[in-house]
């Protein structure tokens, strides 16, 4: 039986290559996720910072006052509390009216423009060896009979809320490396989900009988309606194929054979009409290359049947004794003619195979027709059919000249024993008897007989 | 013997029937199947060859009715087809035998004889000659009360002979008609056969008489 | 006001520039060819000595340091010299806070025990220990006067008997003493009748002194009938079994201030001084310590704090106090309490 040739794999896995795909794409979401929700955190906690920076530095100018001997400032207790208390961050100020620093840190950075009295102004600025974030505000003061434009800085550090946005953006990052190892099985699961209705659509194909070349309606997924037009396009050009080809065989065996058997019969008719010995012989070369060139056509023919029969293969139960009593009776009139006895034995017993009847009539056709052909006139075929082991064994023996040593391998297409002399044949024979063994799952044999002639064993498995 | 051969190609119909005539049978061609049922209503006839093909309609559908009107005429379909299934086909709706075109004329004589052997008794295949009543479907020569069986080279070689009696027939001759073209076979080949039948001959008041260098002739003695 | 700006400018930039520390007492425990730990601490020695001697036993190779200072001094040493210290322990909270915040002090992790999250602050400031602030009273300077039990009483008591207070009473003098600053400006922001304690305490001539050991003498001594706002760690020390001496929990408030250690950042051994802080920490420094205070900072070592008793947390909002405007304005307010013209 031929198997079918299963495709070459193109080098890589559909499944590996989706899973691949998605664990690349949540990588990359991992990463974009850890510096997106970094940013985000960033802006949030720096907002929110702000927020309570502005307030407390505008608490600290309300807090201005001038008084008899100059400023009086209320810091605010509160305030600052509440600037410590938004993590590890350390607080610097000043006041300065103009340059002159009046309390608080010295060199504290000023603002890059002139704050307004009601909004902070917001900037980033290095002091000794911290990055601070400040805020400033001015307020007026009446001082000495002129009005003063006092500067409150107020600043902090950052590195809180730089860890802050780093832990959260290490949170966002645990997650999405948990999103990643739940990722690897869902991309399996995708692919198997993808995957999934192409195996079932194989199995529905493959499943099907050799003759089943309907067109293929299991339910597809809308993205394989493609794939399944264009195997149904296949399954309609094979069917039209095989079709043709069917015809083609018989056409082709109508075609010749008509002709070539006028052909046939106007020689013997004038072989038998004339006398001049010239002309005889040859017609009689004439008539021997038409049987060559029929035979030739028929086994041809009969090799194209096997191979196609076996493409579609189909058994069915059959008894090999009865198929064989028929090929012989066939056969019997042509042996009669030669005065060749056939004589069988073993046919009338029950012998079960599941096989293709056509293929193993033209093989058994075949096996004598290669017996009679190199029997003697007068000679006898034994026909013998056994059973054992599970196996039917059909024996055909002549007694003709049997193989010359190293012709076991007669089977070979269109080859022929070294020593059929002047036998017609074109060695196409045993190649159909083997093909045919083989799609039956049996095997043939042919082998020299010890006293004389050859032994032909056609084995089939039984039912 | 009366034989019908039901065949579209002219040619083949014409050849096949001069050839079957050289063996003393009488044939009458048909090129179409309501012809052939023209022919099979006139007439009776011993054999019937019929090809599968025909330009109005199937040998085998032809074949069917024919049986199932019981007209048991034996029927030999000639096929070009090499399927097993066309031959079944035609032996299940009662054809007798069959035989794949191109067909060796010899081949063809003995499935024919083959099947009115079968029939025997539905035609009277005897025929005397000098001292011997000849049966060929039974194979058989009868001298006096005596039986002899002829062995199938005997028998065709007899069978040439009567064709034409007194008909002299040259070694080379009997060879094309007793052998196969496929083998090579001596000119002393058929002394073999004719001194075969010679012996089954004997005290029949008929004789192979051999012209030297010519052939040989049947004569009464 | 141009002059003041000026006279703030000098003060600065003498800060900067001001000579090495003052240190008022100096002792060495344990091994004196072992390992150095160096503290400078405003507690006077007595108060700490056996928590460091217990420290010093446990670990035998090693030598401590001690040096008593006030706590400006303290905070000199560290904010403007940048003395090298391995401990800092300090009563002054908001000095101690200021210290932190602007980057002095390192992030140790010690072992904290069982300290309440209002005595530390993040990984830098750790509560020793609580050192109430009390009155004291002479019992035979009273005579037949019940003690008050209030600052309205108190007020009450020394408006009724001037003759009897007049010079008698006593309390911190902010400019000198950092803790007595830090006490005022609590005060004054928890009751404005504080103000007015200050205007009778003025009227009557109230002493002013530099440190709690000498008040307490001075009380002992007869010279003084009320102290106000002592450190108790004081009283309990000079005067455990006095009979003399009444020590008043007001009861309309009582501070207990913490003293907190740090760890400076230019610590020579940072990490025998994150031992120390622990050891202090423990069960049984804190025992020692809570029977020198009277109070215990962690519960279970020692007497639980009076109900009266409000400890001042460890919070950035202290950096408030340390501000050389609000400063000056605080103590022009309590020159102009004190100084009657």
């Amino acid at each position: 039986m031929r198997r079918p040739i299963t495709a070459r794999p193109a080098g890589f896995s559909l499944r590996r290559r989706l899973v691949w795909q998605f664990a690349t794409l949540s990588v990359l979401l991992v990463v974009v996720l850890f510096f997106a929700v970094r940013l985000a955190a960033e802006r949030a906690s720096r907002a929110s910072q702000d927020a309570v920076l502005g307030a407390a530095v505008i608490a600290i100018g309300d807090g201005i006052r001038p008084v008899e001997e100059g400023l009086s400032v209320d810091l605010p207790y509160a305030a600052f509390s509440m600037l410590g208390a938004m993590g590890s961050e350390r607080i610097f100020y000043s006041l300065a009216i103009g340059p002159r620093l009046v309390s608080g840190y010295e060199n504290l950075p000023q603002p890059p423009v002139a704050p307004g009295d009601l909004s902070p102004v917001f900037y980033d600025a290095p002091y000794h060896d911290s990055q601070l974030r400040l805020a400033a505000v001015t307020r007026r003061v009446l001082l000495d009979d002129s009005l003063q434009e006092v500067t409150v800085v107020l600043g902090q550090t950052r590195n809180g809320q730089a860890a802050i946005a780093r832990e959260t953006a290490r949170s966002a990052a645990w997650v999405g490396i948990g999103f990643l190892l739940l990722a690897v099985p869902m991309a399996l699961w995708a692919a198997r989900a993808v995957i999934g209705p192409v195996d079932l659509l194989a199995g529905a194909v493959t499943r099907r009988g050799p003759r089943d070349l309907r067109p293929v309606r299991h339910p597809a997924p809308r993205e394989l309606v493609p794939l399944v037009a264009a195997l149904n396009g296949f399954i309609s050009r094979l069917h039209s194929t095989l079709q043709l080809t069917e015809t083609f065989i018989f056409e082709a065996a109508h075609r010749i054979r008509t002709p070539l058997s006028l052909v046939r019969v106007e020689a013997e008719i004038a072989l038998s009409e004339t006398d001049e010995e010239e002309t005889r012989a040859r017609l009689r070369r004439m008539l021997r290359a038409i049987n060559e060139s029929s035979r030739s056509a028929s086994q041809i023919l009969d090799h194209a049947t096997v191979l196609y029969r076996s493409e579609q293969f189909e058994p069915a139960s059959l008894d090999l004794g009865q198929l064989t009593a028929c090929v012989l009776r066939a056969v019997d009139p042509i042996a009669e003619m030669r005065e060749i006895e056939i004589v069988s034995s073993g046919l009338d017993l029950p012998c079960p195979i599941q096989g293709d009847e056509r293929m193993l009539e033209v093989a058994i056709r075949n096996i004598l027709d290669n017996a009679l052909k190199y029997s003697h006139d007068e000679g006898r075929i034994t026909v013998t059919l056994r059973q054992s082991d599970g196996r039917a064994a059909l024996l055909v023996e002549d007694e003709g000249r049997g193989l010359a040593p190293g012709d076991d391998r007669l089977s070979g297409r269109f080859r022929r024993g070294s020593n059929v002399g002047d036998v017609v044949g074109s060695g196409l024979g045993l190649t159909i008897v083997e093909e045919a063994a083989t799609a039956h799952g049996g095997s043939f044999i042919l082998q020299s007989r010890a006293e004389k002639g050859a032994c032909a064993i056609f084995y089939l498995p039984l039912a | 013997m009366r034989f019908l051969l039901v065949e579209d190609s002219d040619e083949l119909a014409a050849a096949v029937a001069s050839r079957l005539g050289l063996d003393g049978h009488g044939v009458d061609r048909a090129a179409t199947l309501s012809e052939a049922s023209g022919y099979l209503d006139a007439a009776p006839y011993d054999l019937i060859l019929l090809d599968i093909s025909l330009p109005d309609g199937d040998g085998r559908d032809f074949l069917a009715k024919e049986r199932q009107a019981r007209r048991d005429t034996p029927v030999i379909m000639m096929t070009a087809s090499a399927s097993l299934s066309d031959r079944i086909s035609t032996l299940d709706q009662g054809a007798d035998d069959y035989i794949t075109k191109p067909f060796d004329f010899a081949e063809l004589q003995a499935r024919c004889r083959a099947v009115l052997r079968r029939h025997a008794g539905a035609a009277d295949s005897r025929q005397r000659f000098a001292g011997f009543t000849f049966d060929g479907l039974a194979a058989t020569v009868t001298v006096g009360d005596e039986i002899r069986e002829l062995r199938a080279r005997e028998l065709r070689l007899l069978e040439i002979f009567l064709s034409r009696p007194g008909q002299t027939y040259s070694k080379s001759h009997l060879i094309d008609r007793l052998f196969s073209f496929d083998e090579e076979v001596s000119d002393n080949a058929i002394e073999v056969y004719v001194g075969r039948l010679r012996r089954k001959l004997e005290g029949s008041g008929a004789k192979l008489e051999t012209l030297r260098g010519v052939g040989y002739r049947l004569i009464p003695e | 006001m141009r002059d003041l700006l000026l006279a703030i400018g000098l003060i600065l930039s003498t800060g900067l520039s001001a000579p090495a520390f003052e240190v008022e007492q100096e002792r060495i425990f344990g091994d004196p060819d072992g390992r150095e730990l160096t503290i400078l601490s405003t507690t006077d020695v007595p108060a700490i000595a056996p928590v460091l001697e217990a420290f010093a036993s446990a670990n035998p190779d090693i030598r401590i340091r001690y040096m008593q200072a006030s706590s400006i001094e303290v905070y000199r040493a560290i904010h403007d010299e940048q003395a090298e210290i391995d401990l800092v322990m300090s009563s002054a909270m908001d000095l101690q806070m200021k210290l932190a915040n602007d980057g002095y002090a390192a992030s140790i992790s010690p072992d904290p025990g069982g300290l309440p999250d209002w005595a530390r602050w993040r990984d830098q400031l750790f509560g020793i220990g609580l050192e109430p602030v009390l009155t004291l009273a002479s019992r035979r300077g009273l005579g037949d006067l019940p003690p008050p039990r209030t600052r309205r009483d108190l007020i009450a008591m020394l408006r009724e008997n001037p003759a009897l207070f007049d010079g008698r009473i006593a309390t911190y003098d902010p400019q000198r003493s950092g803790v007595g600053y830090f006490l005022i400006s609590q005060d004054s922001g928890q009751s404005e009748g504080f103000w007015r304690l200050a205007e009778v305490m003025g009227r009557l001539n109230g002493q002013l002194y530099c440190c709690s050991g000498e008040m307490i003498d001075d009380l002992r001594a007869g010279r003084i009938t009320i102290a106000y706002n002592v450190v108790a760690s004081y009283a309990a020390r000079y005067a455990p079994d006095d009979p003399d001496l009444i020590r008043l929990v007001l009861e309309d408030y009582t501070f207990a201030i913490l003293r907190s250690a740090l760890v400076p950042v230019n610590a020579p051994d940072p990490k025998l001084a994150t031992d120390m802080i622990s050891f202090m920490l423990t069960p049984e420094a804190q025992r020692i310590i809570a029977a020198s205070a009277g109070v215990a900072m962690i519960p279970g070592t020692g007497p639980r704090p009076s109900v009266y008793m409000r400890p001042i947390r460890l919070d950035a909002g202290l950096l408030v106090y340390s501000d050389q405007l609000r400063r000056d304005g605080l103590l022009a307010e309590w020159n102009a309490a004190m100084v009657q013209p």
